[in-house]
């Protein structure tokens, strides 16, 4: 493959041949150890078989596309086709965030966890009108590279790259996390373990192939984290509705689970939008929402691993039509998860609440043995299982439950094999955009600009095992919930990237001053609140007198970030003098799908 | 390249591009807000068995959102058509 692709032609003709015949050949996989279980196989050797087989399979494509090619490390020599952009878009964005925990979001959350699920589409409406394209046409290799030519120099190439890296690291850390949860419960090793024996899988993948070999598997990991999640919520949807079409069905679920609420006594309904822990209306809640949403939305237009998909398509063009692609291969999953969610819920409400303890099957003793995040305890000594006796982690609800709906065993194992390959593939995508980032950014551009092609290779493949060793390190301490440490990451990247990337293609008039100083303030402004809140709760209520600003949760800190950045990056440009007519015809270049680039200032 | 002629030819094509990037921009803040934030009153209607308010926050406005792209992707490279800018 690795010769054919370079050689042009062969493998960018029959991508559709062997990308189907791919998925064919999983699907036969998935029904051959579904027979086998069906013959007595253990669980464990299908849980094995599972995850040890494509791990296998993701690394032997990056190996397949290994390259010292410095145009097919960084940008795949920009020759991905706006489809399979927009599939390998999908599996580098929807991670273990998406996969693993939102469904688990929204059982737990109900309405006011749907926020993830808007906040996490509707950005890319935002990517497609205002970036990608002209980012595209800039046609660089990273992030920081914009802003080091647009702001005219290492100032604000250097501050895109700090922020880069924040959010980068702790969007990675949530990914190392739960590429532990899932190969623990499957390998059945130690958590701590569990990390690095993951982290194998990321690091064969991204590190002899960079982008090429990163794009080709991601569009791989895409076809297998699509069937995961859609296999158990269609069997579900069957089974208990003959239709098998979840969007459809779970209605009924919904009208199941109120009777169910009504019978339990549980106030807070499922439905009902902006409800508090009391099932009241609460504006709190309301305000969060919305906040949640903006900063999702905001930091999707931000994070550099996703922008920077849209630098290997061949086109502006082709561009344009990646981000329609790619929404839409998003948008399969996130209209399925509260589809998975419902399901969840009433499987859990027939199967467990209210049944005898002892008659709980083995999947209960197999999820509490993950990091304690399922718990049953009886404490009334009544032996039977009380609503609030079963608490279940929000990591692990999509996990675990094909097992609590007593589905076949190898549809858990499908599930897990579709989270790894989410959490992997956004893992790869991540530590590609910091590696680049240190070795392109900061290494090429600021430390030794004569560095050879082959040293600013192996710079960049080591920069990447430290920051991966680095992230699994810190994940093994369990610093947060994976959807938190996520949002967190979005919320850093909105304050800091997204005003002086937005203004530098639609505002000519934004300086170089005015833009460095607005991406420090910007994120000064959401580190502060996030930290302070996060860690340093006491002091924050003596230095403001309150919890929270206007009760509005960390996760959203870049709704404080965000105005603060575009404030001042407006009033100090204003300031300073107007920027050259050279990087004014520099922005209109990159306005205009035809013709060159120019120089900029 | 005849500059003069271009530079108004430019201007027009941005005015253009711009204008198809608020009026997008404006539907993405109906999905993304306006709808959303009514949840608690569309929630007393119901659409195909579920409440309104979180069939749109759930479906509805993610299939906004995907026929934004789309139409984004379509309508500007139309629009590049028109203005003799897109690429050879």
């Amino acid at each position: 493959m690795a010769d054919s692709k370079s050689a042009g032609g062969g493998f960018y003709g029959n991508l559709g041949k062997i990308y189907g015949g791919y998925a064919g050949g999983f699907i036969v996989f998935t029904l051959i150890l579904a027979v086998l279980e069906q013959m007595g196989v253990p669980n464990k050797i299908i849980g094995y078989a599972f995850v040890v087989l494509t791990i296998g399979v993701y690394a032997y494509i990056g190996i397949l596309s290994r390259t010292m090619d410095l145009s097919e490390y960084y940008v795949a020599g920009r020759k991905v086709p706006a489809l399979y952009n927009g599939m390998a878009t999908g599996a580098d964005w929807m991670s273990a965030a998406s996969f693993i925990s939102m469904a688990g979001g929204i059982y737990l959350g109900g309405f006011n966890a749907l926020g993830y699920v808007l906040g996490w589409t509707g950005g890319y409406v935002l990517v497609a009108i205002l970036l990608a394209p002209y980012l595209r046409k800039f046609g660089q290799f990273t992030v920081p590279d914009f802003l080091g030519t647009r702001y005219e120099g290492n100032g604000a190439r250097l501050c895109g790259v700090v922020v880069l890296f924040c959010a980068s690291f702790t969007y990675i850390v949530a990914q190392c996390f739960g590429i532990g949860i899932i190969t623990s419960r499957f390998l059945g090793i130690p958590f701590e373990v569990a990390i690095f024996v993951g982290l194998l899988g990321i690091l064969v993948c991204s590190m002899l192939g960079g982008m090429r070999a990163v794009t080709w598997t991601q569009v791989a990991q895409y076809i297998i984290l699509i069937i995961a999640y859609l296999v158990p919520v269609v069997w579900l949807s069957t089974k208990l509705y003959g239709i098998p079409i979840p969007e459809l069905t779970y209605g009924r679920a919904l009208d199941q689970i109120a009777q169910f609420e009504e019978k339990l006594g549980i106030v807070k309904h499922f439905t009902d939008a902006f409800t508090d822990a009391k099932g009241q209306f609460s504006w709190t809640e309301f305000n969060n929402f919305w906040a949640l949403v903006l900063c999702l939305m905001i930091g999707t237009a931000s994070l550099p691993h996703v922008l920077m998909r849209y630098f290997t398509t061949p086109s502006v063009r082709e561009a344009r039509t990646s981000v329609a692609w790619s929404i839409f291969f998003i948008f399969l999953l996130y209209f399925t998860a509260p589809a998975y969610a419902s399901f969840a819920k009433l499987e859990v409400y027939q199967n467990v609440i209210g049944h005898p303890i002892a008659s709980l099957p083995a999947w209960v003793q197999n999820w509490s043995q993950v990091g304690g995040l399922l718990t049953i305890k009886d404490a009334n000594g009544d032996g039977i299982v009380q609503l609030s006796e079963f608490v279940i982690n929000q990591d692990i609800v999509v996990l675990s439950m094909p097992e609590i709906a007593g589905l076949p065993f190898v549809v858990s194992g499908l599930v897990a094999a579709g989270g790894l390959a989410a959490a992997l593939s956004t893992a790869d995508g991540l530590l590609l955009a910091i590696a680049n980032a240190l070795s392109h950014d900061v290494y090429y551009k600021m430390v030794d600009p004569k560095a050879s092609a082959g040293r600013r290779l192996i710079v960049a493949r080591t920069l990447l095992i430290v920051v991966a060793l680095i992230a699994a390190a810190v994940a093994s301490t369990r610093p947060s919930g994976i959807i938190q440490m996520v949002a967190w990451a979005f919320s850093l990247a909105a304050a800091g990237l997204f005003a002086p990337l937005v203004l530098g293609i639609w505002w000519k008039r934004t300086t170089k001053i005015g833009a460095i100083t607005g991406m420090i303030s910007g994120f000064a402004v959401c580190l502060f609140y996030l930290v302070m809140t996060r860690y340093a709760p006491d002091t924050f209520k003596e230095m403001f007198g309150t919890n929270l600003w206007f009760g509005i949760r960390n996760i959203s800190s870049a709704l404080f970030g965000l105005p603060v950045a575009f404030v001042v990056t407006y009033v100090v440009s204003l300031m300073t003098p107007e920027p050259s007519q050279e990087m004014q015809d520099f922005v209109d270049s990159i306005r205009t799908p035809k013709g060159l680039v120019t120089a900029g200032g | 390249m005849a500059e003069k002629r271009d530079a108004a030819h430019m201007q027009r094509y941005w005015t253009k591009t711009s204008t198809l990037m608020w009026t997008i921009f404006a539907l993405w803040i109906v999905f993304s807000f306006v709808i959303p934030l009514f949840a608690v009153q569309l929630n007393t209607f119901r659409f195909l068995g579920f409440p309104l308010g979180f069939y749109m926050a759930a479906q509805g406005c993610l299939v906004g959102f995907v026929v934004l792209c789309v139409w984004n992707a379509i309508a500007q490279n139309k629009i590049d058509e028109e203005f003799g800018v897109q690429e050879d």
